[in-house]
């Protein structure tokens, strides 16, 4: 229960961060890309902010032998530069900059049910879908305990 | 013509914060990355662990922020979304499949796999960004002009 209610407050904090530092406005993420045009550089704040927090935090984190409310750290134990790790952020980015739209902020945009946005979930749940089937080991389920130590 | 935005340094570095301490928050208590792709991945069967409610639970909190902060702020949230249902059906599809077979999206590589220095997130984040600034300048300034 503990940990259901810390999800949720991190859903949230999450969903507040990208609706006030701008990501959940695909013209300003659009903007950010384009450095030859109405260039934006807002996002590279959200990032740098997001950035610091997290390294520091995760240091902190990972001083304990395992996190407060689960029995490890559940991290990719992945360490190879496969093909896999060109081909997917290629698609993805390209899919990024034709709509505005990573995961998160694609989410978050639901309950301001933009058309758009709905076409875009409805296919990115689809694409997900899809990569689960083709891959069957992805990085994403073997995930291992105590990497994090380190 | 592209809708310029203003640029807004204090409002996204408190955002980033916030998407920060919600990334440590997930980790110190319930030891999981805080990317989204990969929480949506594991909504999708086969079930691997346990976490599929905690999971659920977070894309719950994302979907009610806009409303929370509206309620809070008395402000609208507002965007501007492409209507174009052919692009944003492929961007998605793109971005779906992308995310997952690459393990990962901008905050799972973007934000928590580069706070673990991890590699594998440099290269992947690196990539996607070269595609997404690549894509934006041949959509408006080679296809468009």
């Amino acid at each position: 229960m503990l940990r259901i209610t810390i999800s949720l407050i991190a859903g949230l904090l999450f969903g507040l961060g990208l609706v006030i530092g701008g990501m959940a406005n695909p013209a300003k993420v659009q903007n950010f890309l384009d450095v030859f045009g109405t260039f934006d550089p807002s996002l590279a704040f959200v990032m740098a902010g997001a950035l610091v927090v997290t390294f520091v935090g995760y240091r902190i984190a990972f001083r304990r032998p395992t996190p407060l409310y689960a029995e490890q750290f559940h991290l990719p134990t992945a360490t190879e530069l496969d093909r896999r790790l060109v081909i997917g952020p290629a698609l993805f980015g390209v899919g990024w900059g034709l709509s505005g739209f990573c995961p998160g902020p694609a989410i978050t945009s639901l309950s301001l049910m933009a058309p758009g946005t709905l076409i875009f979930v409805t296919a990115m749940l689809a694409g997900i879908g899809l990569a689960r089937l083709v891959s069957k080991n992805a990085s994403h389920t073997r995930l291992e305990a105590n990497e994090g130590k380190a | 013509m592209a809708e310029v935005t203003p640029f807004t340094p204090i409002a996204s570095t408190i955002g980033g914060i916030l998407i920060g301490v919600a990334a440590v928050l997930l980790m110190l208590f319930n030891g999981r990355i805080a990317g989204i792709s990969g929480i949506l991945a594991r909504l999708f069967p086969p079930y691997a662990g346990s976490d599929v409610a905690s999971g659920a639970v977070f894309i719950v909190g994302l979907i009610l922020a806009p409303i929370f902060y509206s309620m809070v702020s008395g402000l609208p949230v507002t965007q501007t979304v492409s209507g174009n249902a052919v692009l944003m059906a492929v961007a998605g599809l793109l971005v779906g499949f992308g995310t997952v077979y690459g393990s990962g999206c901008t905050s799972g590589h973007g934000v928590c796999g580069l706070a673990r220095l991890s590699r594998r997130s440099l290269v992947a984040t690196f990539v996607f960004m070269i595609a997404g600034f690549a894509t934006v300048f041949i959509v408006r300034h080679v296809i468009a002009s």
